[in-house]
Parts: structure tokens; C-alpha cells; sequence
């Protein structure tokens, strides 16, 4: 799922109602529930660097370069022969777009645990990132970071699943 | 902050009691299995009648003895009877019951107490644990609460109950905090949830729009920290919990994850990426650089300090496999600790110092203890996931959480007895994961 990340106030405050209202809704008989505190703002600083996703230039990195994926050996970050050639492609267009960004984002399966899998993540994505470098992609114009294992696009318990979840994917920002 | 009146301190019933041998378990763990004891948890009866903010006092004092009885059951250590279906007294009689009608019963012990309001619009809840066979009383205590905060003041008499009864420190008057989940398995929303151990007063501390996860409490339970996505990224945040307001621990565009509290609360444990590598980190909760404790050339996470604040246990893959190791509060020796088949992960040290939890994942995930020099494991679950390990504040139960195998990705917290028996579920709105156990309120 991709979206704009950037939240005003008032998108928060209607957030804020509409899971106030679910939670309601939800409410087990047993369990009192009090609302969230609505006026809560999420931390904000210099360093939220706010990253736009561009989905018109997402579609043209993966018509060019076939896909924005790459995918990886259990618990392992190696850029095998496969990714590497899609790694070349998306460099390539990376230095034909000079304006724009990419975020390497790291995936990992289901079979490691929570906080070890945020490291092997950013692993994932520092590979990615090191052979876009060697590519003569800027370092300057690519950001690293890790989802672990919170966002898999595979939602079963096998092996094929885990493969597709085991994986980098370049989300081209603003 | 509730404050709680202890009208008397914890008194041995008389002086023969007093000189008694410490009072010997009565609860017998035998094999790993519980001998569970009945103990009769009566309505409390109210020596004036009157309407509370929260209700009648008479009624309360029916739901202050539900309460203590379902304290009791989940400890796994007593059989409670009532408080339907078992015979009432009266207000005056909470200290001298007839003893021979609950032996009938068949009771061993006996929770017995009353619900009387005060003219502040407080509420004065007596309890008084009696020994049936013995025909004595073992201990009283009285706890004065706001009326509204009566479930309180029946978590205090049960944790009065279990600890005289087992030895142990109490640990039913605690909360946990939590990560609810809802959603499909591969579009989760997941907000920081708070309640109480039982599972009630449950509230929501975020809001969901951005991924959270490993909330843990701090050493007074008024702090979290947890790990936010918002801005695209791992980040270690701290909360305050009564405000619900978070600031980012360490700025810039750095990757922070798997942060825990220092035993003193001034320092959270952290892991940081880069590069590649995952080293472990210590911020001040006050602010000002990090400051490095390894750089190995593999994944170093899940830091958790020893609660004298000593040592630090954490694990890590610079041998291969994830492994158990610890070392000194500044980085320096180092030590492999886990030599078992299979790998370890996410290890907690527990409040006693004595042991410490982990996952370990050999195919499936199990949460299992080991002590701090590495021997002595045991496993104490078998699912397809068990994992995140917190320890009750006695150091006697692990909550953790368990994912079902396939599609759902439904997840439940669990708790379980370290000398064995079955895990119990935690009741949840929502899918549940990633519990941190408070320290026992004051």
C-alpha cells in the first residue's frame, strides 16, 4: 500500500474520530475501552523528512526496469545474479530521473523474530543500495531503511509466500 | 496518581502466629504441575448501605469478590469457589467466620472482607485471609480507593491473598501494555494499547496511522518506549503515558529499534542500523547522543539490562546463528551464553535476576528460560510462534505473544508459569502481540 505520508491536523483529528468510532463499534462487553486521546499530535521533527511517493514515476521505474523488487535467500541479503540485473536497470533510470529519490525499503519473512528482522531488513536494503552506488547512482539521492517483518505482501505460512516477502523494493520518493 | 491508604500494615493475625517458622508454602508445584488450592471467595457485605459513584456498596462488594476470584484462577494456584453459589456473612463476622460452615464447604481457605464508603466519596474495601482447616485468620489488610477505582482495591486483596499464600510478590495489581492489531495479515494497523492485567480499563495510546510496535513500560510504569514507522523509518520513541505525547529519542536519519529501560530509568538500551550492521546503543531519556556498546559485524538486537543494572543481555549473529550473549553496561566483556541446538532470540533478563527469557526458534518459536550463565534451560511453550517474552514484576509468569500459523495472522498474548503448566490466554478487544508487564502499582 502506498500513500502520501504527510498528515495535517485535521486529517489526524478525523482519524482520530473515525477509530474512536471503530473502536466502539469493536467494543467487547468485558472490556471498557475509553477513547484515545484525541488531541494526541505524533512527534514531528526536522528529521521527518516528510517522503512523498510519486506513483506516476513508480509505474515508470517498474515499466523500465521490469520491477521495483528484488528478492532474497532465507535470512540472507546477497544480490544474486537475478537482482543484480534489475538493480542495473533501475540505476539506469535513476540517472535519467536526476530529480527524484528512492527509498530501499527491506522486507523479511514471517520465520525470524520481531527485532531481528529489522536489522536483517536494512541489511536487505543496504545491498540494494550498495550496487545502485556502484551503478553511479548518487549515495546522496538514496535512503536505507527496514520494515522487518510488518509488511508482508504474502500473507500465507509456506514457502512461497515467504519467498515473495523476503525482499527490497525501491519506492521512488520526492 | 492513586494513592493508596494501607489502613494496616500486613498483620500476622497473633502473637503465636508471630512466632511461627516464615509461613511454609501451602501451594505445592510438584512436577511442574500445581496443586491448586480451593480457596472460598464470598460476596463482601457492607456494614452501611450506600450509593457510590460506583454503584452500591453491597454490590460492590459482590464485584470486588468476582474480582479477587478471577485474580486467583489466573495465578493458576487456586480453585476459587464463589461468589455465586457459596454461602454469605455478615460485615462483623469478616474477621471471625464460622469456620466450621466453610470447612463444610470444602474449602481450605477463606477470602473474606467487607465494602464500607467513606464520606469523602472513598471506599474502604477490608480483606482478611483465614485458614479454614486451621480455623485461624492468616492476614488482613484494608485499601482505600476512590469508589470508582474499587477493581483496584480488589486486585490489592487478591495479590494480598497470593503472596501470603505463596510466598511470592504479588503481581495482579499491574497493567500491560501492548500492541492491537487489526486488519488483514498484509495491511495490518497496529496502535499501542494499555489495560489492566486482568484485561480491563483498556485504552488506546496511539492512533494508528503509523505502524508501532515493542512498547515497554519503564521502571515506574509512568514511561514507554516503542518503535514508530512514521517518517518511513524505524524509530525509537518514548511516551509519556498519562499524557499520551512521544518524542523521538535519537534525531536524525538514523534506524532505531529494540529499546528497553535501564533499571533506574534514565537510560533506554537500543539498537541502531547502519551500513549493514546493527550495533547496540545507549541514549540518555533526557536527551544528548548516543553513546555505542558493540559493533560487531553482524545483527546485534534485543538489549535488555539485568535489574541490578550490571550486565546486559542482547542477542546476536556474529557467530553465524542468533545466539544469547552478554556483557557490561559499558559494551566491554562480552560473552556467549546459549550453546543449545537451534538459535535464541529476544532475550529478557527477569526482575529477580535469576533468569532470563527468550524466543527460541528451531522451525517454530518457543519461549523458554535459561539462567544468566546459560545453563539450566527449559522450554515452556509449543506453538507454531511464541515470541517477545515480558516478565510479570515477580518474576514468576512470562506474557508473550502467540501467532496462529497461516493466513490470519491472528495473535494472542499468553501468560505462563515458569515452573510449568498450561499458558493462559489474556482477554484482548483485538488480535493482540508484543506485551511488556508493569512493575506492581503503588
Amino acid at each position: 500500500m502506498r500513500k502520501t505520508l504527510s498528515l495535517t491536523p485535521v486529517n489526524l483529528i478525523m482519524i482520530a474520530a473515525l477509530l474512536a468510532t471503530g473502536a466502539c463499534a469493536r467494543r467487547d462487553k468485558a472490556v471498557t475501552t475509553t477513547p484515545p486521546p484525541v488531541a494526541q499530535t505524533p512527534t514531528t521533527n526536522e528529521d521527518d523528512v516528510g517522503l512523498v511517493e510519486l506513483p506516476g514515476s513508480q509505474a515508470d521505474l517498474i515499466a523500465k526496469a521490469g520491477t521495483d523488487t528484488i528478492h532474497f535467500a532465507t535470512d540472507k541479503s546477497d544480490v544474486d545474479a537475478q537482482s543484480r540485473s534489475i538493480l542495473a536497470a533501475q540505476a539506469k533510470w535513476m540517472m535519467a530521473n536526476p530529480s527524484v529519490r528512492a527509498s530501499l525499503e527491506g522486507h523479511a519473512d514471517e520465520r525470524g523474530t520481531r527485532e531481528y528482522n529489522m536489522a536483517l531488513g536494512e541489511r536487505r536494503a543496504n545491498a540494494a543500495r550498495d550496487f545502485l552506488v556502484a551503478q553511479g547512482v548518487p549515495s546522496a539521492r538514496l535512503l536505507v531503511t527496514s520494515w522487518g517483518k510488518e509488511k508482508p505482501i504474502a500473507v500465507g505460512s509456506d514457502e512461497s509466500a515467504w519467498a515473495q516477502n523476503r525482499r527490497a523494493v525501491t519506492v521512488v520518493v520526492k | 496518581m492513586k494513592q493508596f491508604a494501607i489502613l494496616s500494615a500486613l498483620l500476622l493475625a497473633s502473637a503465636a502466629t508471630a512466632q511461627d517458622a516464615p509461613p511454609p508454602l501451602e501451594v505445592n508445584v510438584v512436577g511442574g504441575t500445581n496443586a491448586v488450592t480451593a480457596i472460598a471467595v464470598p460476596a463482601m457485605p457492607t456494614p452501611a448501605p450506600v450509593d457510590t459513584a460506583a454503584g452500591p456498596t453491597a454490590a460492590l462488594g459482590r464485584q470486588v469478590a468476582e474480582v479477587i476470584a478471577s485474580d486467583l484462577r489466573s495465578t493458576g494456584l487456586f480453585t476459587p469457589l464463589g461468589p455465586d453459589g457459596i454461602g454469605t456473612y455478615r460485615a462483623a463476622e469478616a474477621s471471625a467466620p464460622a469456620y466450621a460452615t466453610w470447612r463444610s464447604a470444602g474449602a481450605a481457605q477463606l477470602v473474606t472482607g467487607y465494602v464500607e464508603a467513606g464520606a469523602d466519596g472513598r471506599i474502604t474495601v477490608a480483606c482478611y485471609i483465614h485458614d479454614v482447616a486451621a480455623g485461624r485468620e492468616l492476614a488482613h489488610q484494608g485499601f482505600t480507593v476512590a469508589a470508582t477505582d474499587w477493581r483496584r482495591a480488589a486486585h490489592k486483596c487478591a495479590d494480598t491473598v497470593y503472596s501470603r499464600l505463596s510466598g511470592e510478590t504479588g503481581f495482579l495489581d499491574t497493567r500491560v501494555v501492548y500492541v492491537a492489531e487489526t486488519g488483514p495479515k498484509n495491511n495490518r494497523t497496529k496502535r499501542i494499547a494499555i489495560m489492566d492485567s486482568d484485561g480491563s480499563n483498556h485504552r488506546y495510546l496511539t492512533l494508528g496511522d503509523a505502524t508501532v510496535t515493542t512498547p515497554r513500560f519503564s521502571p515506574t510504569g509512568d514511561k514507554l518506549v516503542y518503535m514508530t514507522t512514521a517518517g518511513r523509518r524505524p524509530r525509537v520513541m518514548l511516551m509519556d503515558v498519562a499524557s499520551g505525547t512521544a518524542r523521538s529519542l535519537v534525531p536524525g536519519l538514523v534506524l532505531t529499534f529494540a529499546p528497553r529501560f535501564s533499571p533506574d530509568g534514565r537510560t533506554v538500551v537500543f539498537s541502531m542500523a547502519k551500513n549493514g550492521r546493527t550495533g547496540i546503543y545507549t541514549v540518555s531519556t533526557a536527551g544528548g547522543p548516543p553513546r555505542r556498546l558493540t559493533d560487531s559485524i553482524g545483527a546485534d538486537t534485543s538489549p535488555s539490562y539485568s535489574p541490578d543494572g550490571s550486565r546486559i543481555v542482547f542477542e546476536s549473529d556474529r557467530g553465524g546463528t542468533q545466539q544469547l550473549y552478554v556483557m557490561n553496561p559499558d559494551g566491554s566483556g562480552q560473552k556467549r551464553i546459549s550453546f543449545g541446538g537451534g538459535r535464541y532470540a529476544s532475550p529478557m533478563w527477569s526482575p529477580r535476576g535469576d533468569l532470563i527469557a527468550f524466543t527460541k526458534i528451531s522451525g517454530n518459536f518457543r519461549i523458554g528460560i535459561m539462567s544468566p550463565s546459560g545453563g539450566g534451560e527449559k522450554i515452556l511453550t509449543d506453538a507454531w510462534q511464541d515470541e517477545e517474552p515480558s516478565w510479570a514484576p515477580n518474576g514468576r509468569f512470562v506474557m508473550f505473544n502467540r501467532i496462529r500459523q497461516g493466513a490470519s495472522g491472528q495473535t494472542s498474548l499468553y501468560a505462563v508459569d515458569i515452573n510449568g503448566g498450561n499458558p493462559r490466554r489474556l482477554p484482548t478487544p483485538q488480535d493482540g502481540s508484543d506485551p511488556s508487564w508493569s512493575p506492581l502499582q503503588r
